[in-house]
């Protein structure tokens, strides 16, 4: 990998690891006496690995001219196997968070109990597979539907390393009781910061490669993840605003409080779903979808109202997370009356979705990865009509605070954030290694039923205890006293409390075969398979005939 | 179709596409964030509402880092349930020296907003402890460090400037005595007992919160962060008919 820089790349790439090196080492002894001390020395060792790394190949032969004919897609078989490792370690860590709830002294000390470990799983998840498949999803679409390769060496390992040590300074941080406490912006200023400086550099790659692109139309999955960059910036920016303790303190305060803190919290949290969960995903099934279906998108027009809808409509929705809370009614009323009438390019996306598999509905049966994307449209659909439904105020009267709650993020995560990203690297993966098809179709077929299974299971059980819990808390007796106390209420729950951790074990072991399927595609020896169609346009008329390098 | 054939056009254009997507998702914020800082009655008014002294901060923050609000909101909602359950609804004035809010979103326990003083002190040490030791049937976990470790209060002094920066009108002189006022609060036979009350009223609670006058643990402070909560006001109690007079 190294070898294909150049040696002033090879010199950029060294002294950007060591000014991140610097920055660390300044940190840990600005913080010597605080937990962001060892987040310093976390940063400066990742600055100090990578010179090493380079410096080791620094004096290998610099690459041909050749390149410039071939896509540049190294970042993203990285950024591809780092979503499988951090899919890994997510579901496991949210696995024993769950059998926590069922046996409470599952923990090894400080580090590990529920507070401090649930974020871990949240942001493994969230952001460390959700985010580095969409990294690298996008760098490998924006190439193919640009026909152009990416103008910058650099840049685009920038931000995949980055925003990989963003994510590990959040969980390793959470570990030793760094956080915000804002949900899914848990990290602190200086990660917050981190990932400003990654995000705009991804931002850049991604104006910069489509400057150079060879097709007129910019493709309606760029659409979706240039919004998904942009949005989660400006939501980030806002929602992290804070004054820090000092410059040698993991600690801020937010510089917002109270009723306008909780609605910069939701108009963020809710965005968050909206454009990482569902944006940036949206793009990645506008891609692959068609493309393994071997089927053009259904309707345009369709892709354009879901896509404008979406990106307006959202932005409204967050005040539903806090009905009958001290936040002002009219905001209330906004938030609901904007959520239901996102249902509208919520369900022409996934309408647009199906219909294109008319026609290779024989695929879906055969292809346990086209069905992967199929089944992801579909719980798609189901999500975002439960999320409206939920928004009606009298809905969430009872749904809020409940597991009903979880119940609906674990579909709309399962179901079908995973299962997209699924479908999409199974589909990606023998494209980028150059191989005919994965190494195994049979564990596809075996993760596919898994997966689907643990997400039934989690879903039921919650959808079950949330239900339950919101009906025994305002139960009422004949005498007009409330019929349950709070811990009658949680004893109900641990049927429930079991059948999710199960069903949560079910989707990690699926998880683990897919790991260990693309491992095996990686490794596997290259079949040579033709890459004819798979070349920047711009490319000579014989670079057609070469074989890939790897 | 004019947007459709807007889009077509746009869609050649990657900073106009760009642009387009900003502005568009702009909106949504700006009519819904921005009056919440300018409409007066968002937030009630209660010129008589006391800040967290610094032992009570240092507890929120300990309550913070754990990440209990994963499991207990702070925010009792209108409805009749919730009122006959936790007591009054919250108001928004009584988070509006929290930076940041703890709301929460999610009740595998509890709701906290009105805990504070409805259990003893060796109660709330026991639960904290070890929860099973007091409810059987508890799922929370134990924290069972937070006794033994020592709580840090020499940088309060900076957490308290901070907290002024955003907006929370601590005193130079509460500012210059965070570390001794600490130490007081959870010392009530100590010389530094007198200055809390001085200057946090004499309504602030002055205890040996983990029953250990001679140490000052993380335990006191997250004790007398659960002891304060619903109490730095009482503007909730009042009925709606006489907190409207008020303004």
């Amino acid at each position: 990998m190294i070898s294909q820089l150049t040696r002033i790349e090879r010199q950029r790439a060294i002294l950007i690891s060591l000014a991140v090196a610097v920055c660390g080492f300044l940190m840990a002894i600005a913080g010597h006496d605080d937990p962001i001390g060892i987040q310093g020395v976390l940063i400066s060792l990742a600055g100090v690995l990578m010179i090493f790394r380079i410096g080791k190949d620094y004096y290998a032969p610099e690459p041909s001219d050749e390149r410039f004919s071939r896509y540049y897609d190294d970042p993203a078989k990285v950024g591809i196997v780092l979503a499988m490792v951090w899919v890994v370690f997510g579901l496991a860590i949210g696995d024993w968070v769950a059998w926590q709830l069922v046996q409470p002294d599952l923990t090894f000390g400080a580090w590990s109990s529920f507070g401090r470990i649930r974020p871990v799983h949240t942001t493994s998840v969230i952001f460390g597979f959700g985010g580095n498949a969409l990294i690298a999803t996008s760098f490998y679409v924006m190439q193919r539907t640009s026909r152009a390769r990416i103008p910058d060496q650099v840049a685009p390992w920038f931000v995949v390393f980055a925003y990989n040590l963003f994510c590990l300074l959040a969980v390793t941080g959470y570990m030793m009781g760094i956080t915000q406490s804002k949900e899914y912006a848990e990290p602190e200023w200086y990660a917050d910061i981190l990932l400003v400086v990654a995000w705009v550099t991804y931002f850049v790659v991604y104006l910069r490669t489509l400057a150079r692109r060879k097709e007129p139309h910019i493709y309606v999955s760029n659409w979706y993840y240039m919004a998904f960059i942009l949005v989660v910036a400006m939501l980030h920016i806002v929602n992290n605003l804070a004054v820090p303790v000092s410059l040698g303190h993991a600690k801020s305060y937010s510089l917002f409080s109270g009723v306008q803190d909780a609605m910069t919290q939701w108009w963020y949290g809710h965005n968050a779903v909206a454009f990482f969960l569902t944006s940036g995903f949206l793009g990645m099934m506008y891609y692959f979808l068609p493309m393994r279906a071997g089927r053009p998108i259904y309707s345009y027009r369709l892709s354009i109202i879901s896509f404008w809808g979406i990106t307006f409509l959202y932005m409204w929705a967050g005040s539903h997370h806090l009905h009958y809370t001290a936040l002002p009614q009219w905001v209330q009323t906004l938030g609901m009356t904007f959520s239901l009438m996102l249902l509208i390019p919520s369900w022409a996306s996934a309408g647009n979705a199906l219909l294109t598999l008319n026609g290779a509905w024989d695929k879906v049966r055969d292809d346990a990865t086209l069905r992967f994307m199929m089944v992801a449209a579909v719980f798609y659909g189901l999500t975002t009509f439960e999320g409206s439904f939920m928004a009606i105020r009298t809905v969430n009267s009872l749904s809020h605070y409940t597991d009903w709650t979880i119940a609906h993020v674990h579909a709309g995560a399962l179901g079908w954030v995973a299962m997209i990203t699924f479908g999409s690297i199974y589909a990606c993966v023998p494209w980028l290694w150059k191989h005919k098809s994965m190494y195994s179709a049979r564990l596809v077929e075996v993760h596919f039923w898994l997966a689907l299974s643990g997400t039934v299971v989690y879903v039921f059980a919650m959808w079950n205890s949330g239900l339950i819990q919101g009906l025994m808390w305002r139960t009422y007796t004949e005498s007009g006293t409330l019929a349950y106390s709070f811990l009658d209420s949680l004893v109900a729950m641990q049927p429930y409390y079991v059948a999710r951790a199960i069903g949560g074990l079910l989707f990690l072991i699926g998880g683990c075969v897919g790991a260990y399927n693309v491992w095996k595609t990686i490794t596997m020896e290259s079949a040579g398979a033709d890459q004819v169609a798979d070349l920047p346009q711009a490319a000579p008329a014989g670079a057609a005939v070469l074989q890939p390098a790897e | 179709m004019s947007l459709f054939s807007f889009q077509y056009r746009l869609e050649r254009k990657s900073i106009g596409l760009a642009l387009a997507i900003i502005g568009v998702a702009s909106i949504g914020g700006l009519v819904e964030i921005a009056p919440l800082f300018t409409i007066h009655q968002t937030v009630e008014s209660d010129p008589d509402m006391r800040l967290y002294t610094p032992l009570e901060l240092a507890g929120r923050n300990i309550y913070i880092r754990e990440g209990c609000y994963a499991c207990h909101s702070q925010m009792i909602r209108t409805l009749r349930d919730e009122v006959d359950r936790y007591g009054p609804y919250s108001l928004a004035v009584e988070s509006k020296y929290d930076h940041p809010m703890l709301w929460g979103s999610k009740r595998t326990g509890p709701d906290l907003a009105r805990i504070g003083e409805k259990y003893s002190d060796q109660w709330q040490v026991m639960h904290l402890n070890n929860p099973r030791d007091v409810v059987p049937v508890s799922v929370m976990p134990a924290y069972s460090w937070l006794i033994t470790t020592e709580l840090r209060i020499d940088d309060l002094p900076l957490h308290l400037k901070a907290q002024r920066v955003v907006g929370v009108p601590y005193t130079d002189d509460m500012i210059a005595n965070a570390t001794l006022d600490a130490y007081g609060q959870a010392n009530p036979d100590s010389p530094q007992a007198d200055g809390v009350t001085k200057r946090y009223g004499k309504a602030t609670t002055v205890r040996a919160f983990d029953g250990r006058p001679d140490v000052l643990t993380e335990m006191d402070a997250l004790v007398a962060y659960l002891q304060i909560l619903g109490r730095l006001t009482d503007t909730a109690h009042k009925s709606v008919a006489s907190a409207g007079a008020d303004q």
